[in-house]
């Protein structure tokens, strides 16, 4: 019965995503046909432009929404398990934002010297930007015995780092400091192909290591006696899980800028659809529902007020914030039941 | 100590960060023995038990199992040897009591965690084991303190260990689940061979459970050995550092402290008759004269605890005329007297109670 839950539960997830993919793909300030985009897929495309906008502009902005939405859903996942903290998440720990500072800087100091950036030197920036700021959050976390708090504490982590990002993005002189404006707001405008071979390497192998981990994240949710006892490495596990979370929000930081709120909302929404938190379920089930969740939110940035287009962030905080609310009220609820 | 033992312990010395708590601490069991710590609360019983399954590094000395020093052993391996049930509030989000239980499973599954059908066989039967089988699809977070506390028990008897560690295990349950608990671990040591050390603070249950007690004290183990040679008279008292009220090793009696002052009342009382009458004084705050009993009477430990004076008679003993008349000179302190029972199998004792009636009587006492 329960197993069943759990196909009918991927069916969803999966046509979803790949619903949401060909509406991404159609759908734009211009209108292209399905018929027209499945030509195109084919070879057969007869106008150029539109094949130019499918095939270099929105199949690779769409790959990249549904991956990198996969890799913060999964992130989030991570945090919220090992802190034990059902609101925790890349961005309002404030690992994004520490992430975001790195690129920042490391972009401004190669537009100063006019070289490109490559794609894996963007995600090693971001990937020590996010360590630093998870080392922070792990000392605070040492300190603060109370989860509130450390969220407090998360949060303005994350409002330092944003206050120096603007401050450096203000003021380097460059016009190339629209786009690096736009990113430092969250966006998936502007992904290349190299962009997205690069970033699925990452996310997936990340992600794969994720899955590989299941079974000591089940034994983790009983608590760290009860899953020492089981014979777990905790200190390998803490820091494969740190490991981890960090690699994906980092990926994700790197190429969209902080995206708000899905690390959070959507392992929540997966858990309620699932009726489960075994891992073995929710990690894929938490990446589909990532990218599904990323690749709606993008439509809504894109499409709402076209041409004009909302930063992600944005949208993904009316969507997700009010699923943190409810979360929250749930909670407060079943602890004064219990 | 005997290396040839199950579980023993060497100069084993505990402490958090580096400060040690209690040394030098020595003791073994053989499999299927129940050992338990008893001790006063902060000495020390839970920090003994975290070292004892790893969770805490010694300070000094070894723990072995079976032969081995536990410090060696892979997590992997500790964890078929050894499981627990601890304290710890565990809280896990949308797992039904089953789930909670098969994690018991973890060592034996493979890469993925995913339970065979033997698994489940054996998570089935010690579910029923702990009579909690209609519980399985039940969400953990809605089940009651004592069905929990079962379910962690379950969860460490799925493991298949050889040796249970479990911290205060019954503390959160009524009467009847502290009963039911306790004999289930009886079973499985007799059953099963296995091995349970614990910490109650049930001296009682203590006692009768345990083939081993270690009684915990500040800064060492002050005492190890069977229950008889643990609860000698007066020792439960010095233990806890009892300043009001007293303990009775052998019947367990445990009684809040005596009115002081002059006797008001005498107790005519005996055969467990009296018991009643002298706590319901104690309540109430009035000093009282409790007697004529013998050292063996159900009455005595609570009248020695409670009572200003208590006029006994050795056991099996003959009441001669001196206590006749020291009962009598109480009843001329007191200004009232009690009597619980009425004695009538004729004889001497049914005169000489008879006598001490009729002379409270004569004063208007009675």
């Amino acid at each position: 019965m329960k197993r069943s839950r759990y196909q009918v539960a991927y069916a969803i997830l999966i046509l979803l995503v790949l619903i949401l993919i060909v509406v991404n793909i159609c759908a734009g300030s211009v209108e292209i046909p399905f018929e027209e985009v499945w030509k195109i897929w084919n070879g057969k495309g007869a106008d150029p432009v539109f094949a130019d906008i499918v095939i270099q502009i929105r199949f690779p902005r769409a790959l990249a929404a549904a991956i990198l939405g996969g890799g913060l859903a999964l992130s989030g996942y991570l945090l919220q398990t090992f802190f034990h903290n059902p609101i925790a998440g890349p961005f309002i720990l404030g690992i994004s934002s520490g992430a975001k500072l790195a690129v920042a800087l490391v972009m401004v100091a190669a537009l100063g010297k006019a070289v490109q950036v490559s794609s894996l030197a963007m995600i090693g920036a971001a990937f020590l930007g996010a360590m630093i700021s998870m080392g922070f959050v792990l000392l605070m976390s040492r300190v603060m015995e109370q989860m509130s708090m450390l969220i407090v504490g998360g949060v303005m982590i994350g409002y330092i780092c944003t206050a120096i990002t603007d401050f450096v993005v203000t003021f380097a002189e460059d016009a190339d400091i629209v786009n690096l404006h736009n990113w430092s707001k969250g966006s998936f405008s502007g992904i290349s192909w190299e962009n997205v071979w690069v970033m699925s390497a990452v996310v997936f192998l990340a992600s794969f290591g994720v899955f590989l981990m299941s079974k000591p994240i089940s034994a983790y949710q009983l608590g760290e006696s009860y899953a020492r006892n089981m014979g777990l490495n905790i200190r390998l596990f803490r820091g494969l899980l740190v490991l981890l979370s960090s690699i994906l929000s980092a990926c994700v930081t790197a190429f969209a800028g902080p995206v708000s709120f899905v690390g959070i909302a959507v392992p929540h929404l997966v858990k309620s659809l699932f009726g489960t938190a075994k891992p073995i379920w929710m990690i894929p089930g938490c990446f589909l529902g990532g990218a599904a969740f990323c690749l709606l939110c993008d439509l809504l940035a894109r499409v709402m007020f076209a041409p004009t287009e909302l930063s992600i962030s944005t949208v993904t905080a009316i969507f997700g914030a009010p699923v943190v609310l409810l979360v929250m009220i749930r909670r407060k609820r079943e602890r004064s039941q219990a | 100590m005997g290396e040839t033992y199950y579980l023993y312990t060497k100069g084993l010395t505990v402490g958090y960060d580096g400060v040690p708590l209690i040394r030098n601490i020595e003791f073994c069991l053989e499999k299927g023995e129940i050992l338990t710590l008893i001790g006063p609360n902060g000495a020390g019983k839970t920090t003994i038990l975290k070292s004892l399954i790893r969770q805490l590094k010694p300070l000094g000395g070894v723990v072995c199992l079976d032969g081995q020093e536990i410090a060696s052993m892979s997590g992997r391996e500790l964890s078929m040897k050894l499981s627990v049930v601890l304290t710890d509030r565990v809280r896990p989000e949308l797992m039904t009591c089953e789930d909670v239980v098969a994690t018991g499973r973890y060592p034996y599954t493979g890469r993925f965690g995913v339970l065979s059908e033997e698994d489940r066989r054996i998570v089935r039967e010690t579910m029923e084991l702990v009579h909690i089988a209609e519980l399985s699809d039940r969400d953990f977070m809605q089940t009651s303190d004592g069905q929990k506390q079962r379910i962690m028990l379950a969860r460490a008897i799925c493991q298949e260990p050889d040796i249970i560690v479990l911290d205060e295990p019954t503390s959160f349950l009524d009467m009847r689940y502290k009963l039911e608990f306790l004999s289930i671990l009886q079973k499985m040591s007799r059953s099963r061979n296995l091995s349970v050390v614990m910490s109650l603070h049930e001296l009682d249950l203590a006692g009768r459970i345990s083939d081993k007690i270690a009684c915990v004290k500040g800064d060492r183990v002050e005492r190890f050995g069977t229950p008889e040679e643990i609860f000698s008279k007066g020792y439960i008292q010095e233990l806890y550092g009892m300043t009001s009220g007293s303990y009775d090793e052998r019947t367990g009696n445990l009684e809040l402290e005596a009115v002081k002052g002059q006797p008001q009342i005498f107790v005519l009382s005996g055969n467990g008759s009296g018991t009643p009458v002298y706590r319901r004084l104690q309540r109430e705050g009035i000093p009282f004269a409790a007697g004529i009993l013998w050292e063996n009477d159900l009455d005595y430990p609570s009248a020695k605890a409670l009572a200003a004076e208590v006029i006994s008679v050795k056991a099996f003993g003959r009441m001669d005329d001196k206590t006749q008349k020291r009962a009598e000179e109480l009843i001329d302190q007191c200004s009232r007297m009690i009597c619980t029972l009425e004695v009538n199998e004729p004889g001497e004792v049914h005169l000489k109670f008879e006598e001490i009636k009729e002379y409270a009587r004569r004063q208007g006492k009675f």
